[in-house]
Order: structure tokens, then sequence, then C-alpha cells
């Protein structure tokens, strides 16, 4: 594999981890807020027990991110970042908005405004993946002016442009759908009867509604990015693998079990393969631009020996990493049953 | 207002509410763990519960820290995006490392936190460790940048085009040490002090009425009172090194620092008033005869370059003189009040302390987070016009996109609603939780 290759590789890694993991968490606090008056089934407090532990964690993954890209792809940074300051200022105003807040309404249990601080985190909260996912549509082309030399995005045409709103209409789907779906999982491993059955119904109505709305993509991508939808149409064998896996995740859902109705494990796990499956498609077809048409991951591409050392960096750390990850996902994740009971410190 | 100067105050403004909150979340993790080792020395569960309290203070703080970090991380690309070409090109490493950095910040705070009841005290001993080393290295990576953009290395510009990369020789650019080390020690100072000034109000509010707390606190006072007193010298004699760094490497930095216009040798060094560029001196300020030259050079015949003998064009602002002495005062008072309080209650072995004793102490947190301020504004403002000094101007680096104005005014408008929030969750959240509530579930 060229290095080239090989870094845009990690980036599009990095993408999913996040595509997953921010999906999850942005999702698990709109449910907090949504839930928020039902203080018999548990729903909130599944939904936080999952985010309080979580959310700096998978926040690190947006600065991993975007600390790839300009280290790898130097020239696509230029562009991105020119180009990006409106609509990546609004998502990190609304990141701040959203993780202030959430820190805040944990430690103002009592304050009898705490309600406003949930619907604020729960709400700024959907709308992050939303303005997040904007950038797919852009780096396709077609948004971006040459004015006096410079670069300029088409705010009025990006606006206006169905392909973006399908793109919106998905992420905010599939933020619900991800994490209904995780956190059916969470109860049920957690014995909160009541919540799972709440989450594991959220799940069969936001899923639909997540496919429909890719669906929807590859309409609107036929007539406005069709050079990506020709190349992801030779792909078509993986495209209906991943329709597939949702499928067998809607039977997992639906399939009786010892406790409770559903194999939410198993939901989740061939939704996840089915989002891997998908983006990777995606991602494959989408080379080897980084910005469609200008910049490729050929032109972007930062210095080779600079190259080498990062990686070299990258495997180092993350070999370090593991244990911590492991560590911490068997004490949040897995043994989150007698979790449950306590409070935190 | 200009494009170049609204992109310069969008960025200082993020820098500036982040810094507040990052330094404490490198310095107060210390303070929990020197907290939790005495504890776990001494049985004195009074230290436990300090632990636990500082904890809570540090996560709520966190929820301002981790966003403007982000903010600043992203707007670095957002609007300076010539700037970053050339930092993704050669001086990447640092961010790179910096993602592991978080990551154990942020994997063990959580479990510090959110499990410390299911882990057993060693390894709540040793996750805050994790936490300390992580925050201390987020610290010192991305300081490295900064001090990359005033002693670069690594690289050459050869008809425009950069080459000769050695990303390593970039990491290990000349003030990499020092400037690291001054950020990290003065954080710690911060820490210190600013638990020492949250213990001394207490103390002030406890003291007639109820013994038990004015004991609680006037520990955490003392804790406060050492460490920060230690930090400061360190600060102090590292800062001194940081001086004849930039004597060595920016010295028209130096040159606007001490408001000295002529080249010279024996030259004085200025200590407050005001520069005055059209008389060329510092007006109203004290002067000490000879000392610039020797704090710079170690020796008296040390010649000083004047602002005179560079371009008009390459002086920094003559206001970062007020800055700089800002700093530096700050960190001598530090240093006294530390000492004062230290020997009056530990040699002289007096129970209390007088009022106004008590008021410096309480004055000692802001001061120190002032001193970050101004340390700050000085190193960054006093590197102007260079974004890479001598190698790229910040005209250079600036986006090109429009409309800055009203993003500055958003964002202005977020940092004051959630340093407002931040403020007032750490009061209800506290007068909800007193302390003598805990201390009477400690009793049980
Ligand atoms: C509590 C905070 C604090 C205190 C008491 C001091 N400093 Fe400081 N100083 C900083 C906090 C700081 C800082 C915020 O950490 C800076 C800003 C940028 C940097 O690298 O560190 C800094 C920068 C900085 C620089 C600029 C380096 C550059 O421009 O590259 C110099 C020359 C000094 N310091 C010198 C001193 C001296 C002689 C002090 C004597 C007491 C001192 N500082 C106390
Ligand atoms: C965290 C504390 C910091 C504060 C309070 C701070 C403050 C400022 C201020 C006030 C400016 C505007 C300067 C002017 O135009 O007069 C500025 C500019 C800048 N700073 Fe810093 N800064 C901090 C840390 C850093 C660090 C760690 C870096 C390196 C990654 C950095 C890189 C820059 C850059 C690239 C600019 C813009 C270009 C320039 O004006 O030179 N700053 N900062
Ligand atoms: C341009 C300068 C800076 C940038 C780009 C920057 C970037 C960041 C980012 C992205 C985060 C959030 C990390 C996360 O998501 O968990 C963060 C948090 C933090 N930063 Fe800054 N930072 C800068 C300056 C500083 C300085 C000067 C210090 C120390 C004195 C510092 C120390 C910290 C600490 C302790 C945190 C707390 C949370 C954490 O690490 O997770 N930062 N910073």
């Amino acid at each position: 594999m060229g290095d080239s290759l090989l870094a845009i590789t990690v980036i599009w890694g990095f993408i999913f981890i996040y595509a997953v993991m921010g999906t999850m968490d942005f999702g698990a606090g709109f449910w907090s807020m949504v839930y928020i008056n039902r203080t018999k089934t548990n729903a909130t407090d599944v939904a936080n027990r999952y985010l309080s532990p979580t959310w700096e964690v998978t926040n690190v993954f947006i600065v991993a991110i975007v600390v790839a890209l300009f280290s790898f792809f130097p020239r696509a940074t230029f562009t991105l970042g020119t180009v990006l300051l409106i609509p990546g200022s609004i998502i990190l105003l609304l990141l701040s908005i959203r993780s202030g807040f959430l820190v805040f309404s944990h430690y103002a249990s009592s304050f009898k405004y705490r309600r406003a601080l949930v619907y604020i985190s729960g709400i700024s909260g959907v709308l992050i993946p939303a303005f997040l996912i904007a950038v797919l549509p852009v780096s396709q082309g077609g948004f971006i002016d040459i004015i006096d030399g410079t670069q300029r995005l088409n705010l009025a045409k990006v606006f206006s442009s169905p392909h973006v709103y399908s793109f919106i209409g998905f992420a905010i789907s599939s933020s619900l759908f991800l994490s209904s779906l995780l956190l059916a999982d969470y109860s049920k491993s957690s014995d909160e009867m009541e919540a799972y059955a709440v989450y594991r119904r959220d799940a069969l109505i936001t899923g639909p509604l997540s496919l429909l709305m890719a669906i929807f993509i590859m309409i609107t991508m036929q007539s406005e990015a069709s050079w990506l939808y020709d190349k992801m149409m030779q792909f078509k064998p993986l495209l209906y693998g991943s329709v597939g896996l949702f499928v067998v995740a809607g039977i997992a859902l639906l399939l009786p079990s010892q406790k409770g109705k559903g194999m939410p494990r198993l939901a989740v796990v061939s939704i996840i393969l089915q989002y891997f499956l998908a983006s990777y498609v995606y991602g494959r077809s989408h080379l080897p631009y980084v910005v469609y048409p200008n910049v490729t991951i050929e032109n972007g591409f930062t210095h080779p020996d600079a190259f080498h050392s990062l990686f070299i960096v990258y495997i180092v750390g993350f070999a370090i990493l593991f244990p911590g990850f492991f560590y911490f996902w068997r004490l949040f994740m897995k043994d989150n049953k007698e979790y449950s009971k306590k409070k935190p410190y | 207002m200009d494009h170049l100067v609204t992109a310069r105050s969008m960025f200082g403004l993020n820098m500036g509410v982040h810094i507040i909150f990052a330094t404490l979340g490198v310095g107060i993790p210390l303070m929990i763990l020197l907290a939790e080792i005495l504890y776990y020395k001494t049985k004195d569960k009074d230290y436990e519960l300090m632990a636990q309290r500082w904890t809570k203070g540090a996560a709520v703080l966190l929820g301002v820290a981790i966003p403007t970090g982000t903010i600043a991380g992203v707007q670095l690309a957002l609007l300076w995006p010539g700037f970053m070409e050339i930092v993704g090109k050669v001086m990447a490493l640092p961010f790179q490392i910096e993602i592991y950095a978080f990551f154990i910040e942020a994997l063990f705070l959580s479990i510090y936190v959110y499990a410390a009841d299911r882990i057993s005290r060693k390894m709540r001993i040793i996750s805050l460790i994790l936490v300390a080393i992580g925050a201390l290295a987020s610290a010192v990576l991305i300081t490295n940048v900064h001090a990359f953009e005033g002693t670069p290395a690594g690289f050459r510009i050869l008809n425009g085009e950069i080459v000769s990369v050695d990303p390593w020789a970039a990491f290990f650019n000349p003030s990499f040490f020092v400037t690291s080390g001054h950020v990290a020690v003065s954080a710690y100072t911060t820490g210190g002090f600013v638990i020492a000034s949250v213990a001394a109000f207490k103390m002030l509010r406890a003291r007639k009425h109820n013994p038990r707390e004015y004991k609680f606190h006037h520990k955490a006072l003392m804790m406060g009172l050492v460490i920060g007193g230690i930090f400061s010298f360190v600060t102090a004699l590292n800062g001194h090194e940081s001086m004849q760094k930039v004597y060595e490497y920016q010295p028209e930095k130096l040159a606007a620092a001490e408001g000295l216009f002529e080249t010279q040798d024996h030259a004085p060094l200025a200590l407050g008033g005001f520069t005055d560029e059209k008389e060329q001196r510092v007006k109203y300020g004290i002067e000490f005869p000879w000392m610039l030259s020797f704090l710079s050079g170690n020796s008296f015949n040390t010649v000083i370059t004047g602002l005179n003998d560079f371009p008009r064009d390459y002086w920094p602002p003559l206001f970062v003189h007020t800055l700089f002495n800002g700093m530096v005062i700050i960190g001598s008072i530090l240093i006294l009040v530390a000492l004062v309080g230290v020997v009056w209650y530990k040699f002289l072995k007096k129970k209390s302390f007088p009022k106004i004793f008590m008021w410096a102490f309480v004055a000692t947190g802001p001061l120190a987070i002032m001193g970050i301020e101004f340390g700050w504004i000085f190193a960054c403002t006093g590197r102007q016009p260079w974004v890479i000094y001598r190698i790229m101007r910040t005209s250079e680096a600036v986006t090109t996109s429009a409309n800055l104005h009203i993003l500055f005014f958003l964002f202005l408008l977020v940092y004051i609603v959630l340093v407002a929030a931040v403020a007032l969750v750490l009061v209800f959240y506290f007068r909800r939780n007193p302390l003598s509530k805990e201390l009477a579930a400690q009793a049980d």
C-alpha cells in the first residue's frame, strides 16, 4: 500500500470510529432528554450512565481526526480550513454548548432549572451530527467557488441542496438509531428491563427511518455527485451485503430470547458491521479525492519523511494505549451490572 | 475591525478562556493526587474528602476545558490555514503525541471519577498519576508548538518550498525544554495557589463558629501554600532562563519587553511604567542599572540590541512591557506570600494568621491566573508580526474567508454563557453539598 493510501486509511478509521461513537454519544444525550419525565423506567438513568464516562473519550476522536488530517494532508487542510470556516465554527459553538451543559446538568441534579440544562445539551447534541455530516457532500464537489483567486463555500447552494438535506436526515436518524440500539443492549445487560423495552421500541422505529434516509442519499447523489454514485455502484455486492446485515439486525431485535424479546447484542454487532461495509464502499469510491476535484490524496500529501515518523508514533501510541482502552471498556461497558446501583464518587 | 485583527482577537479570546481551565486541569490533578497520597500515608480522612471535593470541582471545570480546547485545535486550522500547512508538514509530531496524552487523561479521569468506588485505593492512585501525566504531557506538547513558532527548526525554505524536513529536529527546537518547563511549573503554581485561595476564603467564613471546618480548610491551605510556594520559586528560576532564550533567539521581543531603544551594554532593567515611543524611553518606571545585561547574559558587559536597530515593522507592540512586568511582579508576590505563610505557621508556630495574611492568601489564586494570562499574551503578542519567527507573518497565515466579525461575537457570547454557567454550577453544587454535611457523614 502506498504511503498516502495508508494515511487516508488511518483517517478513515478515525472517522469511522468517531461516526459510531459520536452518534451514540449525541443520541444518548437526546434520549436522556426525551425520557427525563419517565422516572419509573430508568431510561434517562441508563443513558446518563453510558454518557458520563464516555463523552470525553469520544470527544478526543474529533481532535484526532483534525490532527491526522492536517498532519497527513496539509494541502487538504488548507482547502478545508478555508472553506469550512463558517460551518466549522457553528459546529464548534454547538459542541461547546453541548459538552458544557452536559457536564453542568450532571452536577446540578437538584437544581430547579436542571431541565433547561438537559434540554440545551440534548438539542444542541443532535444538531452537531447534522452539521458535521454536511462536510461529506461538500467534499464531493460542486459547492466551492473560486472568487478573486480564493476558495469560498457557496453557503446558499449548500443550504438549498437536497443532497445535503438527505445527508442531514441520515445523520439525525442514524444517531437516534445507533444510540437506541446500543442503549437497548446496555440496559438489557444491566437488567433494566423497562428501559430495555423503551429503547428496543425506539430502535425498531428509527432503524427503518435510517435505511430510508440512506436510500435518499443514493437518489440525490445520482444527480448531484454522479461521479461518486457511479463508482459506488461498482461495489454493488458489498452494498447488498450491508443491507443484508441491516435485516439481520432487525430480525435479531424481533427474535424471542430467554429474557425479554430480542437479542440486542447481535443487533449491535451486525449494525456496526453494516456501517463498516457501507462506509468502506463510500470511502473507497471517494478515492483518490479528498476534496473533489482539486485535492487528491497524492497532491495533498505531506512530506514522506514526516509521514514515516508520524506513522511510527501512531503504532507505538496505540500499542501503549490499548490496555487502557481495554480496562475502560471492562469497567464501564462489560461489568456495568453492579455499577448500576452505585453512585459516582 | 480589520480582518487580521478580528482573526487575532478571535483566537486570542479562545486561548485566553481555554488557558484558565487548561492550567487548572494540569494543576488541580496534582493537588488531588497529593491529597490521595497524604490520605494513604496518614489515614487522615480529611485528605480523602479533599480529594473527593476537588475532583468534583475539577470535573465541572472540564466542561469548559475540553470544548474550548477542541475549539483551539480546530480553530488553528480554520483561522490560520497558512500556518497549519507548515505545521502539518514540519511540526505535526507534538499534536500527534498529544492525542495520546488526551486519551490517557480522558480514560483515567473517567475511571477515577466514575469508578472510584469500584477500584482499589492503589488503582485510584495509579489512575490519578496517569491523569496527571496525561495533563502535563498535553500542556508540554502543545506548548512545544508555541515554542516552535518562536524558535523554528527542522526545515528550510527554498524558493518558497519547504525542504529538508526533520520532524524530530523541529520537535526538539531550541526553546522546547525551557518554554514547556515554564508552562508546566507555572500550572502547578496556579493549582497550588487556587486551592490555597479557596481554602483561605472558607477559613475566613468558618473562623469563629466552626472549628472543625476551620481545621479542614487549614490543612488545604497549607498544602496549597507549600506546593504553590515551591513551584513559584521554580517558575521564577526557569523564567529567568526563558528570558535568556528570548535574548538569544528573539532579541526584538526582549527589547520591547524592557522598552529599550538604544543598543547598549550595562543595560538597565525597567520595572513598571509605560514605554513612550516618542521619547524613546520607559516613563514612570523604576530603573535598576545594569541589571538587564546581567540577567540576559550573566555579565554586565552583555550587549542588548535596542529596538532602533531592528526594522520598524519588526517591532512587537510596545505594551508588552506592561504584560511582562505584570507576570514578573506577580511571580515575586506569590513567592513572598507563600514564604511568609509557611514561616509563620511552621517555624514561628503561630496558631492562626492575621486577617491581612488571610486576604493575601485569597488573592494568590486570581493573581496566579493573571500571571498565566499576562505571560501568554506577552509571549504571543510579543512575537508579532510573526506567526513563525522570521519565516511567516501572521498576515500571511490568516484565512481568506470573510465574515469573521459575526463569528467573533458568537464565540464571545458563548464563552460568556459558559463561564457564567460554570461559576453558577460550582457555587450551586458546593452549596448543596456543604462541607459540614460531608464531615458529619464521615463521622458516622
Ligand atoms: C503563574 C504564572 C507565571 C509566573 C508567576 C511567571 N510566568 Fe513567565 N510565563 C507564564 C506564566 C508565568 C506562561 C503563561 O506560562 C508563559 C506564556 C508563554 C509561555 O511559554 O509561558 C510565560 C512566558 C514567559 C516568557 C516568554 C517566553 C517567550 O516569549 O517565548 C518569559 C521571558 C518569562 N515567562 C519569564 C518569567 C519570569 C522572569 C518570571 C519571574 C517571576 C515569570 N515568567 C513568572
Ligand atoms: C493558551 C494560552 C495562549 C494564549 C492566552 C494565547 C494568546 C494569544 C493571543 C492574544 C494572540 C493574538 C496575538 C496578537 O495578535 O497580538 C495569539 C495568537 C496566536 N497564538 Fe497564542 N496564545 C496561547 C497559546 C498558544 C499556543 C499553545 C499556540 C501554539 C499552538 C499558539 C499559537 C498562536 C497562533 C498561531 C496565533 C495567531 C497568529 C499570531 O497572532 O501570531 N498560542 N495567541
Ligand atoms: C493552541 C493551543 C492549544 C490547543 C490547540 C489545545 C488543544 C486542546 C484540546 C483539543 C483539548 C481537548 C482535549 C479533549 O478533547 O479531551 C484541550 C484540553 C486541554 N488542554 Fe489545551 N490546547 C492548547 C493550549 C493548552 C495549554 C497552553 C495547556 C496547558 C497549560 C493546555 C492543556 C490542556 C488541558 C490540561 C486540557 C484538559 C482536558 C484534556 O486534556 O482532555 N492546552 N486542549
